[in-house]
């Protein structure tokens, strides 16, 4: 099997040709630092300048409220300390889900040790955030709301909408993690009420090590990384020209191809969801059926566990990925399906497939294919199943 | 991440399957922690193995070590199998890495509750034999409070 399906754009997306043509002349040739008076860094500065407002316009954001960071992880970081540390005389309550990325829960953990109060808020079987309970958590000392645009995981759009009202209400700051969502779904900012959002640029096909974070002229948050005067005194550091170049054009295509993109992998994940649960016994698929990212899809396999199917899809040239306990490196599987409220011998068994417009049918179906033989061999030496057998016979 | 042993292992294991009416089995592990491995053993007159065989609901390291660890045992009579440690399967299979050790753990009280269910439904004592715990994941906890 030489031909390799990557079925696991949610970890990381190639750079696109384009993309990677556009950063070129940005490492040799207008090599100077845009913070530099002479001209020749001119083309540098307009290069940062074209893409901030590229990205800015994808979110329905002004440029000047764009600020370029090393990433999702350190936007999230970002958002979250410096919140605290500005409204900390406010108070010290912060609200967030059970599911979000570890960029924010490991954020969230650190501020606990540092006096601050954290609330995790639960979520429905499919993974929506309970917005009584989000209603119900708003104290006078809470200071801010930070919620996911969509799991990386099961996929599951949360309702920003109705989030971003409930906190402009109580006059609450929030932030929401768009890593996953941004350049795959429409966001805008303004008709959600988001004050601040983190986005990456490495999985919309731009290079990894770039990404930005989206805050609300008005929201006082200060620098987070100390410094040069770059990014409006708000993090320093001297640009990374090719990445935010790189950024810029991802943002550019992901923007432009929205639509059929959308439609075009909506149809390769409902093809592979049908087959999935269709052909596959005790099968189940995680996540909202329908409000969930174009791309992903996340299923359950009982009796069996994820690494072993991982490491069979790999021989047959599949990439995908598992909230297995094996694949997490603890004893737990992943912290969101347990949250949705699988138990852990069924956690253990899932597997998330999260294609991309390069994709083709045949993959999908060439990937069903060898799960269902995958999944047959598992069973077969699995001993839950013997037993699963053994009462139902 | 793991060795050509163990990959070999994984996709070829050695003895799946059930043995019926087996001279003794054990189950071992729990799907919480997400793996759960059965051995079946089938002991002659002599005390020695004749046949082992496993089930394992687990990573490609729970299925490898099983593998192994059937391997390791057919022949041997119940004293020479109480010595088949984890660390025995571990250097058979060229190592695991760290993560996976609890595996090879696993494989070792396999053996034990296989050995343990022959010894008690023969009325025989096995010595150096210990009840197995079942649940490995005790074990290990108390090993890492250690540090």
């Amino acid at each position: 099997m030489s031909k390799r399906i990557y079925l696991d754009n949610a970890a990381t997306t190639p750079v696109y040709p384009e993309v990677f043509e556009e950063m070129k002349p940005y490492f040799t040739e207008y090599y100077g630092n845009p913070s530099s008076i002479y001209s020749f860094a001119g083309e540098a500065k307009k290069a940062v300048d074209r893409s901030r407002q590229i990205v800015a316009d994808l979110i329905g954001a002004k440029a000047e409220e764009i600020y370029f960071t090393g990433g999702g992880s350190e936007s999230d970081n970002w958002a979250l300390k410096a919140s605290a540390e500005a409204y900390a005389s406010k108070g010290k309550h912060i609200i967030t889900s059970k599911i979000e990325h570890h960029a924010v829960l490991h954020t969230c953990q650190w501020l606990e040790k540092q006096g601050y109060e954290v609330t995790y808020l639960n979520v429905d079987e499919d993974g929506i955030v309970k917005l009584d309970e989000l209603r119900a958590a708003i104290r006078p000392d809470t200071i801010l709301i930070s919620i996911m645009a969509a799991n990386n995981e099961i996929g599951t759009i949360e309702p920003l909408k109705e989030i971003g009202a409930i906190a402009k209400e109580h006059g609450v700051l929030f932030h929401t993690d768009a890593v996953q969502a941004f350049g795959h779904i429409p966001l805008n900012v303004n008709e959600m009420n988001i004050d601040m959002l983190s986005l990456s640029a490495h999985k919309i096909n731009g290079p990894k090590g770039i990404g930005a974070m989206y805050i609300r002229k008005g929201v006082k948050i200060r620098s987070f990384i100390h410094g040069g005067a770059q990014e409006r005194q708000r993090r320093a550091g001297t640009h990374n020209v090719p990445g935010i170049v790189g950024l810029g054009k991802a943002a550019e295509l992901a923007a432009s191809g929205m639509d059929e993109r959308i439609s075009y992998e909506k149809e390769l994940r409902d093809h592979l969801i049908e087959r999935v649960l269709k052909e596959i016994p005790y099968s189940r698929l995680n996540g909202h059926k329908t409000d969930r990212l174009p791309n992903n899809a996340n299923f359950c396999f009982r009796f069996i566990e994820g690494e072993s199917m991982l490491i069979l899809l790999d021989q047959n040239g599949i990439c995908g990925s598992s909230g297995s306990a094996c694949t997490s490196g603890s004893l737990d599987p992943s912290h969101v399906l347990l949250a949705i409220g699988l138990p852990h011998e069924i956690a253990h068994g899932s597997l998330r497939l999260t294609l991309s417009e390069q994709n083709t049918m045949e993959e999908i179906d060439f990937t069903v294919d060898r799960l269902k033989e995958i999944i047959t061999r598992l069973r077969s030496m699995s001993p839950l199943y013997e037993d699963f057998v053994k009462k139902n016979s | 991440m793991y060795s050509e042993k163990v990959m070999d292992h994984f996709n070829n294991p050695r003895n799946v399957g059930e043995i019926e009416n087996p001279s003794g089995v054990g189950t071992v592990g729990n799907a919480k922690c997400g793996d759960i491995m059965r051995m079946y053993l089938d002991i002659d007159d002599n005390g020695i193995i004749q046949e082992a065989k496993f089930k394992t609901f687990g990573c490609g390291a729970a299925v490898a070590t099983s593998s192994m660890a059937t391997e390791l045992v057919k022949g041997k009579t119940v004293q020479q199998a109480l010595e088949v440690t984890n660390k025995a399967v571990m250097e058979a299979l060229d190592g695991l890495p760290p993560v996976k050790v609890h595996c090879s753990l696993l494989a070792e009280e396999a053996i034990h509750a296989a050995l343990w269910d022959y010894a008690t439904k023969n009325n025989i004592q096995i010595e150096g034999l210990e009840k197995p715990v079942n649940d490995i994941g005790e074990k290990e906890e108390a090993v890492e409070e250690e540090y």
